[in-house]
Formats: C-alpha cells, sequence, structure tokens
C-alpha cells in the first residue's frame, strides 16, 4: 500500500496496530474512522463468533499520546474497569460494576489506547473452551463448530476475526496460550509477577497473569511494553525493569540454544500427528535459521496436571468464596419465609449463580485443603510442584528457550470434551508446567492441519526473559508464512 | 471413593447445595479426577520444600500513610440489598464467629 | 494432653474440693496504626458506617493486600515486650469461614509460622511472682461490624482490616482471680508500648477465655469450653467463676462437660451456650497466596528492641528501691506510664518522694479523675507542681488552698506563684494581721467567746472559721488558733 494514499476504511480493520499507528502518523487515518470501521465489523461478524459479551458504548479515549494512542483494545471479562459490568462470565457476578480500574487498565488509558470491548471466557476462567461462559459459547473464526479454546477464548477469537487489533486475557494453566494456539493468533504469558495482577478476579493467585493477544510479535511486544511493570498494590508483583520490547524484534537466532523437552512427545498417544509433524518442522526451520535445537528432558511433565489442578482449585475455592451475594452480584430471591438466614443465602445465591465446572472446581479445591487431606494433597501437590519449578528452571540454564506444542491438538469440536473434565484437563498438558514454575512462554501460528485449523507453536523461556522469547518468536515468524494467514469470515 | 455423604460435607464448607442427581454425577466425575491425582504418590518428596511462592520474594511492605477511601455509595448503588451507608443481609440468627 | 471426660474416666461422682482451674486467655489488640493493615484506608474509630473503605478490606473481586510496616513494627515490639521469640520466617495464611462480617469469606491470619511464640509475663499471685507462658502472638485482620436488627443485620466495614495482634497464653492461669490479674498486668504492660488504646470500651482490647476442670495435682485435662462476649476484665472474671461453679456442678453430678462456646450475658450474670456452632470449623488453612513471606532483619529486631521503654516490672522494682516505696505504692504509679515519669521527674527537682506521693495521689489525681485526663492532658509542669508543694511546706499555703491553686494552675496552665499573685492567695501568718482579725471576731461574736470560755472547744473552731472568713482563707489556720486561745485566755485574764 503506498503510503501516501488514503486507506479503504472499510479494510483498516486488517491492519495490525503497528499498522494504523503508522497510518496516524502519515496522517492516513484517524481514531474516529478507526472506531467505525471495527464497529461494523463487529456487527458483521460477531453475531457468528460472539467473541464479546459487552461491547462498549462510546468508548473513550482518555489520553491522546502514548504508545497505544487510538488503538483500539478488548479486555477479558474478568479484568475490572470502573464502571464496567465485569461477570468473569458467570451469573454470580452479573451486577458487579468495579468502583476502580485494574492496574493494566490505567497502564493502556494512559497510553492512549480506547477500551472498546469485555470479551468472552470460561466461567472465572474454568475451562479450555470458552464453551463454560453464562453467556455462551464463543465459536472458533476458523470453523464456526469449534471451539475457540479457553479460558480466554474471546479475546483470541475477537483477535483472530479482525474484530480488534489487540486484546488481553489471562492465563492460569495456558488460557491465553491454547486459544492463541486455537484461533492462530499469538500469545503471551509473561512471567508470573511480570504484570500486576491487581483488578485481574483471582482464580489461582499463585499461578495468574494477565497478558496480550495479538495478530502477530511485532503487535505482541508493543502491548506487553505497556502493561507490564512493578505495581506496589500487588505485592507478588516483580521490580524488574520493563525493557523495550520492541528492540527484541531481531530477525536472528544464530546460535540460539533451544531445547525440545522428549517427554512431550513420548508416548504420543496424546498428540495428534499434524501437529507433531508441524512441531517437527518449526525444528528444522530453526535448525535451518541457525539455532541449535536438541532434546531435554523435564522428567516430572506427566505429574504436571494432577499438580495444577490441586493447587490452582485450591486457591480458586478459597478465592470463590467472597461470592456471596452480600455486597454486589447476584443474590437468591428463593427466600423460605420460616428461616431466611444468612446461612441459606449464601448455599442459594453460590448453588444459582456458580455453573457445573466452577462447583466442580471449588468442591475438589475444598476437598484437597480440608482436614485430613490436606497433607496428602495440597502439601503434597505444592512440594511436587517445587521439583516441576526446579526442573524448568535448570534446564533454561541448559538452553536460551524451549520450543513445545502449545496443544496436544488443534481447535476440538463443541460439545466434544464438555462431558470429560478430566479429558479436558489433561489437554492442558504442556502450557500448565509454565504457570507451575512461573516463566514466560508465548504461543504463535506454525501451521495449519488438514482442516484448516491453526497449530500453535509454543516457545518458554526463563524468567523475565520475554525478550528473548520474542527474538526467537519474531525470527519463526518472519520466515514463515503462519502469521499472514486469515481466517475466512 | 467419594461418598454422599462426604460430598454434602465438602458442599457445607463451600456453602452450595446440590440435589441427589447433582452429587451422583458430581462424585464420579471427581472421583476420576481424583484416580488420576493419585500418581503424585509415586514422587519422592522427602526433602523437598513446598512452593507457596514461585518467585522468591520477601519482605514486601507499605508504609503507614492514609489514602483516601472510596465513596461507599459508588458499591451499595449495586448492592442487592442496603439501608443508608449498610450494607443489609437477611437476619444473622447465629451469633458471634468473630466479635 | 488427653481431653478424656472427667465424670466418665472415674465413674465416680468428684467431691469439688479435689478439682482445679484450668484457664488460658486469649486477648485480641486493635495495633493504632494510622491506616489497616493491607491497605491504606484509615483506621479510625466511631467514623460513619462503611467511609473508611476500599476495594482491598471490601474484599472485592480483583483486590489484592499489600501489608502495612508499622503493623509489624509494632507486633515486634509486644512480641518483644513479652519475651517471645521472633519467628525467623513469617508468613500470612487463609482462615477460611463464611461470615457477613467476613468480605473475602476467609481472613488473612497467621497458622503455623507465626510472628513469634514462646513468651512469657510475670503476674501478682498470692504474693508471689507467677509465670504465665504465652504461646503465641500473632498477626491478623479485623473483621467488620455487624448491627442486628428485627429482620436484618446491617454491615460496617470500617473495621474489616484493622490489624489485630492474637496474644494467647497456655493454660497456666489457675484461678478467674489470676485471670483478672493477668489482664491487668497485660494491659498496662501494653499501654507503655504505645501501641494501641488498650480499651475494652472501644474493641481495641478483646478477651475470650478457655477454661476446663482438673483432678488438683494431676496432668490431664478436663474438656475445655470458650467463653466470649466479656467486655471488661471484671467480666472475665465474673463469667469464669460462674463456668467453674457449672462445671463443677456438672461434674459432680457425675454428667461431663460438653466442649462448646459459650457467651456471656452482662445483665443476667451467666453463660448461654451458642446456639448451633457448628462442629468444630475446619478452615482448611493454607498459606496466602497474594502476601510474600517475611523475615525480620537482625538490624531492625535490634532497634525496636532498643526502642522499648522501661517496662512496668522493671520501672516498679526501680522505683521502689529508689524512693523507698511499698509494692502498692509503686504499683499505683507506674500504673499509667506518663504519671511515675512525672513523679520521677518531681523528685529529680525536690528529694521528698513522700510528699510528692501524697499529692499525687490525693489533690492531682482528683484533677485527673475530675477531667476525665491523663497527666500529660493537664500539661501541668513538674517545676510548678514541686514549687505548689514547697510553699505548701513553708507555710505560705494552707493546705485548702494549695488544692485551689493546683485547680486553677491547671485551668489556666499557669505557674503557682502567677496563680497565687492573681488571686492574692498567699497565705496570711504575720500575727499583726491575725491579731486584728481575731480582735474584730472576738468583738462581733461575744456568744461564742463566752462559750468557749466557759469550756466549749468548739465554740473555738467556729471562732478560727470567721476569721478565715474575713481573711477570705488567705488566714493560716493553725496560727489563727493558736493566736485566738491566746488572745482569749488574755482577755480572760484581764476580764
Amino acid at each position: 500500500m503506498d503510503s501516501k494514499d488514503p486507506l479503504e476504511k472499510e479494510k483498516l480493520y486488517e491492519l495490525t496496530a503497528s499498522g494504523l499507528l503508522s497510518a496516524y502518523e502519515r496522517g492516513q487515518t484517524n481514531s474516529s474512522n478507526v472506531l467505525s470501521c471495527f464497529s461494523k465489523r463487529i456487527k458483521q461478524v460477531d453475531p457468528k463468533v460472539k467473541a464479546f459479551v459487552k461491547v462498549i458504548d462510546k468508548p473513550q479515549q482518555e489520553n491522546e499520546t502514548g504508545r497505544l494512542s487510538g488503538i483500539p483494545v478488548a479486555v477479558k471479562d474478568n479484568i475490572c474497569i470502573k464502571g464496567i459490568e465485569t461477570t468473569c462470565c458467570s451469573k454470580i457476578l452479573k451486577g458487579f460494576f468495579p468502583p476502580y480500574n485494574a492496574t493494566v487498565i490505567e497502564k493502556l488509558k494512559k497510553e492512549g489506547a480506547i477500551i472498546i470491548a469485555k470479551t468472552n471466557m470460561d466461567e472465572f476462567a474454568f475451562g479450555s473452551s470458552t464453551e463454560n461462559s453464562c453467556f455462551g459459547l464463543t465459536r472458533n473464526p476458523w470453523d464456526l463448530e469449534c471451539v475457540s479454546g479457553g479460558s480466554s477464548g474471546g479475546s483470541a477469537a475477537a483477535v483472530a476475526s479482525g474484530q480488534v487489533p489487540l486484546a488481553l486475557g489471562s492465563d492460569t494453566g495456558g488460557s491465553i496460550r491454547q486459544p492463541a494456539s486455537f484461533c492462530g493468533v499469538v500469545g503471551m504469558k509473561p512471567t508470573y509477577g511480570r504484570v500486576s495482577r491487581y483488578g485481574l478476579v483471582a482464580f489461582g493467585s499463585s499461578l495468574d497473569q494477565i497478558g496480550p493477544f495479538a495478530r502477530d510479535v511485532s503487535d505482541l511486544a508493543l502491548l506487553l511494553s505497556v502493561i507490564s511493570g512493578y505495581d506496589d498494590k500487588d505485592s507478588t508483583s516483580v521490580d524488574v525493569e520493563v525493557p523495550d520490547y520492541s528492540k527484541f524484534l531481531v530477525n536472528d537466532i544464530r546460535g540460539l540454544k533451544i531445547g525440545i523437552p522428549k517427554e512431550y512427545f513420548a508416548g504420543s498417544d496424546g498428540i495428534a500427528p499434524e501437529v507433531k509433524k508441524a512441531i517437527e518442522q518449526a525444528k528444522e526451520t530453526f535448525e535451518g535459521l541457525g539455532a541449535k535445537v536438541f532434546d531435554i528432558s523435564l522428567a516430572h511433565t506427566k505429574y504436571a496436571v494432577s499438580v495444577y489442578y490441586i493447587v490452582a482449585t485450591a486457591e480458586a475455592s478459597s478465592n470463590l468464596a467472597r461470592f456471596d451475594g452480600v455486597q454486589y452480584g447476584h443474590r437468591s430471591n428463593n427466600s423460605s419465609a420460616v428461616k431466611s438466614q444468612i446461612i441459606d443465602m449464601y448455599k442459594r445465591t453460590r448453588s444459582e449463580g456458580f455453573g457445573n465446572e466452577a462447583k466442580r472446581r471449588i468442591m475438589l479445591g475444598t476437598f484437597v485443603l480440608s482436614s485430613g487431606y490436606y497433607d496428602a494433597y495440597y502439601l503434597r501437590a505444592q512440594k511436587v510442584r517445587t521439583i516441576i519449578r526446579d526442573e524448568i528452571h535448570n534446564a533454561l540454564k541448559t538452553c536460551d528457550c524451549i520450543i513445545a506444542p502449545t496443544s496436544p491438538t488443534t481447535a476440538f469440536k463443541i460439545g466434544e470434551r464438555i462431558d470429560d473434565p478430566l479429558k479436558m484437563y489433561l489437554s492442558d498438558i504442556y502450557t500448565i508446567s509454565a504457570n507451575l514454575a512461573g516463566v514466560p512462554a508465548i504461543s504463535l501460528p506454525c501451521g495449519f492441519d488438514s482442516g484448516n485449523l491453526p497449530i500453535g507453536l509454543q516457545i518458554m523461556g526463563a524468567p523475565f526473559e520475554e525478550g528473548k522469547i520474542l527474538r526467537t518468536a519474531y525470527t519463526y515468524e518472519q520466515n514463515t508464512p503462519w502469521h499472514k494467514k486469515r481466517p475466512n469470515i | 471413593m467419594f461418598l454422599k455423604k462426604e460430598l454434602r460435607h465438602l458442599g457445607d464448607l463451600a456453602r452450595i447445595e446440590f440435589s441427589d442427581s447433582d452429587l451422583e454425577k458430581y462424585g464420579r466425575e471427581l472421583d476420576s479426577i481424583l484416580d488420576y491425582i493419585q500418581q503424585l504418590k509415586e514422587v519422592d518428596v522427602e526433602r523437598i520444600k513446598p512452593t507457596s511462592h514461585v518467585m522468591c520474594l520477601s519482605n514486601v511492605f507499605r508504609q503507614d500513610v492514609v489514602k483516601p477511601s472510596i465513596e461507599i455509595d459508588e458499591v451499595l448503588k449495586h448492592c442487592p440489598d442496603r439501608k443508608d451507608k449498610f450494607f443489609r443481609v437477611p437476619k444473622i440468627i447465629e451469633e458471634i464467629e468473630n466479635f | 494432653m488427653n481431653r478424656i471426660p472427667l465424670g466418665i474416666k472415674r465413674g465416680r461422682i468428684f467431691n469439688k474440693m479435689e478439682l482445679e482451674p484450668v484457664i488460658g486467655l486469649e486477648v485480641h489488640l486493635q495495633l493504632a496504626t494510622e491506616t489497616k493493615l493491607f491497605c491504606s484506608c484509615q483506621v479510625k474509630f466511631a467514623a460513619e458506617a462503611n467511609s473508611k473503605v476500599c476495594p482491598v478490606c471490601l474484599g472485592l473481586p480483583g483486590s489484592l493486600p499489600v501489608i502495612n510496616r508499622k503493623a509489624i513494627e509494632y507486633a515486634v515490639k509486644v512480641a518483644l515486650a513479652l519475651d517471645c521469640t521472633i519467628g525467623d520466617q513469617v508468613k500470612f495464611d487463609r482462615k477460611n469461614y463464611y461470615y457477613p462480617d467476613l468480605p473475602k469469606n476467609y481472613q488473612i491470619s497467621q497458622y503455623d509460622m507465626p510472628l513469634s511464640y514462646e513468651g512469657h509475663i510475670l503476674i501478682n499471685s498470692e504474693n508471689k511472682d507467677k509465670r504465665i507462658r504465652i504461646r503465641r502472638v500473632h498477626i491478623e485482620e479485623d473483621a467488620g461490624k455487624l448491627i442486628h436488627e428485627k429482620e436484618y443485620s446491617l454491615i460496617d466495614y470500617n473495621r474489616t482490616g484493622i490489624p489485630l495482634l492474637e496474644i494467647v497464653t497456655e493454660p497456666d492461669i489457675s484461678s478467674p482471680d489470676e485471670a483478672y490479674k493477668y489482664l491487668v498486668t497485660l494491659k498496662t504492660l501494653l499501654k507503655y508500648l504505645a501501641v494501641s488504646d488498650c480499651d475494652m470500651e472501644k474493641g481495641s482490647l478483646r478477651c475470650d477465655a478457655n477454661i476446663s476442670l482438673r483432678v488438683k495435682g494431676e496432668e490431664v485435662l478436663g474438656t475445655k469450653t470458650e467463653l466470649k462476649n466479656m467486655n471488661s476484665f471484671k467480666a472475665v472474671k465474673a463469667a469464669l467463676e460462674v463456668e467453674v461453679k457449672r462445671q463443677g456442678r456438672l461434674l459432680d453430678e457425675g454428667k461431663s462437660v460438653i466442649q462448646e462456646t459459650l457467651l456471656w450475658d452482662e445483665e443476667k450474670r451467666t453463660t448461654i451456650p451458642m446456639r448451633s456452632k457448628e462442629e468444630a470449623s475446619d478452615y482448611r488453612y493454607f498459606p496466602e497466596p497474594d502476601l510474600v513471606p517475611f523475615a525480620i532483619e537482625k538490624k531492625s529486631l535490634k532497634e525496636i528492641r532498643s526502642s522499648l521503654p522501661e517496662l512496668p516490672r522493671e520501672k516498679t522494682k526501680r522505683i521502689r528501691q529508689a524512693y523507698k516505696l511499698s509494692e502498692e505504692e509503686a504499683q499505683f504509679l507506674v500504673t499509667e506510664q506518663d504519671m511515675v515519669e512525672f513523679f520521677e521527674d518531681c523528685n529529680k527537682l525536690f528529694k521528698d518522694s513522700k510528699s510528692i506521693l501524697n499529692w499525687i495521689r490525693g489533690p492531682l489525681l482528683y484533677e485527673i479523675n475530675q477531667r476525665n485526663k491523663t497527666i500529660s492532658e493537664l500539661f501541668i509542669k513538674p517545676e510548678d507542681f514541686i514549687k505548689l508543694i514547697k510553699l505548701l511546706k513553708t507555710d505560705a499555703l494552707s493546705n485548702l488552698t494549695a488544692k485551689s491553686v493546683l485547680t486553677l494552675m491547671i485551668d489556666r496552665k499557669k505557674g503557682p506563684d502567677e496563680v497565687i499573685n492573681e488571686e492574692d492567695l498567699v497565705q496570711v501568718s504575720d500575727e499583726a494581721s491575725l491579731i486584728k482579725l481575731a480582735q474584730e471576731v472576738i468583738l462581733e461574736n461575744k456568744e461564742s467567746v463566752e462559750n468557749f470560755l466557759s469550756g466549749k472547744v468548739k465554740a473555738l473552731m467556729f471562732l478560727v472559721g470567721q476569721v478565715m472568713r474575713k481573711s477570705k482563707g488567705k488566714a493560716n489556720p493553725k496560727k489563727v488558733k493558736e493566736l485566738l486561745e491566746r488572745k482569749l485566755k488574755e482577755d480572760k485574764k484581764d476580764a
């Protein structure tokens, strides 16, 4: 496109955020046009995809300057925006209007971003398919009969379908990376403590991180730069300087050491053959670009899902105790005339308000913390977590980054796993370890299967080595065609 | 194997009530998950310290300086039930957990 | 520790005399920090409902706690004063239970790695020192306040998140009276540390008690009950006395004591079982993931330790010796830190500890009580106080006048000389002026004079009173009496 040409208004949604920023700079368009274009796109596409739970009426740009000036952004519905209903896609939080902004929202606003919508998610981030939302599911833009992944399915699908150039999600066990993989976009879980959790409705407090979705690595680096940083309102936030991540967008990985965990491919019954093939091809691509790829061992990989489903549900069962109808959200109207006590109000409110997966996890979490079982389950899981964490940190001393599939399969069909929770949980096998270890990890497209569904490649790095991951991802991206493909929607 | 009684007890602890058929369903699901989780018994965890915090931070404090509180009407206006500046709930017959 | 119901174990009826109370006390102390434990809302007593709240202390979704450093310092002060060991690694845990005054339905408290443990405090029991062991001192957040109406309950979250110290004793207390003494001793100590206003009426100091009975001389403990809702130290003692009797009666009758929680009813002076408290709550403690552990640096510990004031026990011992006071006198002074400081400051200026003590215990204490203030709030300087005492000693003022002068000194925030000049109160002692007044009075009260001369001694006092009136209280009453007696006898002779 000639930089002097006026841009086709209707096609503005095809641009990346960086593209939009350049267009602004060149005076080729303005934010009003951009917003109107995305608004049209949303009206056209979202009835099919249902990525959004709320499109904000008259979205505001609070700062004319800033690194994201005039760029529309969508935000997962578990991140608090002042005065905007935040439901975590749960019945129990309908009617909750936070009186404050999450720190990441303050940062976005300060940098001139325009928040245009809240995106769909699995209720309270419990899920890997965005089928557990009280508002209904989000469909995969590449195949509307398939899931978009979860729990940040709405954010991933919104970016994939060109309804918004950038989005925020949250990742506790893979909830950014897996939907990114299913929807063919780039998504990253930062190092634990890199991005403030203040204002993120907590699920697994020691695992949660807010992270960016984008169409390509460059855009992702930009959004990551904006949301990262120490926050004194979050005691688990780490005071490490935020580099300018765009400086890592260098097309060069010569000499880079890349590890592939052999356990991820052992007994390959779980992993789909086309996914396996795509990763092997990616390996070859990396070698062709001058990197050294070799096997590493993460021997305790097989325990990751168990550890996760003990630790995360335990924390969740406690984090969700506050939803009782007292201050906000749903409160049961159902009161037996004779003995309307507070305990009944709690029970009815919570039974009515929570979905099945939420109840399941709360029960499991309550169980592993309960008297008599704490040592055998929760304490033991925390110890195995230490082993897994150390294993990954040590492996990352022998290589610059680790690559792996993001998910053992591509997007599965809607309804396929909803009745088999364990099967659903096991699809998180490759992503969970990064949360247990607190390390950063990205997912970006590395191919398509025969059903034209995207395949995701995951790159993990050592704590606070987001830069190295970005360089690796950027180089791979620039030397492959995947990021240019768009779903036909 | 989760007994119905155990599940009801967990429900009590979590303030969630279940119908009998619900209990059966959850029982089955939780059983299968719990069976899977038993694999952790294989791991030798002797001498391993548990991880509560994955980044080794410590001594995070703040200064004892007053900052403005929020205007409670912002919260109360969405509250299911209120009286003046108070949140209102059904009568608490059970007295004192924390006096 | 075996908790076998005594009645069942022995299968026989006990003689009440064989049993002794075993009491443990749990004190909750609100710390007087500016802000709450985990957020920057102001800590303020009696603020308008829900005016000191924020997302953190309301427990709104997405909010996160951040530890108030000052609360930890205050807590360490208390722990050190109670001779506790400070934990090497300290962390917070979540105590999970549901209650409307708990916005998150969990309380951030401490479980297995508390701030401090294994301390002690000495109390005076039966004229001996008795060591009450402190099991632990830990920090946690306070809950909100509930107001119960007919069909509803109202919630005020101002109090949620205020830092609380929980001070738990071992069951070393052997009687309700000892429990009372423990509380008084503890409160005096805590006030010295200036970390809390220690006021049971305001709720900044609360106490729960655990009590069981056991056979004298044995180790095996009986079943304990928990007593709550006592609003004063006296109430704690009274509640324990009632419970000792109740448990004793049960065991006497061969019945067993049930482990339960009882509420003290101040009006009815009795304990009432709490209705249907759930079976011992399963709090499902686990480490608070939103807060990282901490360790008190050795340097800070040293600083805090050296910042501790001389504590009541040491002070009592020292001033007894230094000023030759009785135990009771010393304890009286030491109860309020600013009073004993005032006493010592006065003694530096004038070495008459007895007079100073008497004047503090008498007129000054009167002013303190009348005005409902502390010594420091009276703004009376030791120099001025001493001046007043010296004036009294030199007979420049009568006792009565001196008391009035003190009142005015405090009212006007002035020294005695100024006040005396303003009020023209210098005691008149010179004979010439007094004789003149005496003569006037004698002339004006012939009847009383005759009464006195005929042996009615009381009449003399009346005449003295009249002279005092004429002099507007300034006359030296002793001298007046002397002079009157002399004059009347002289006059009689003359007559």
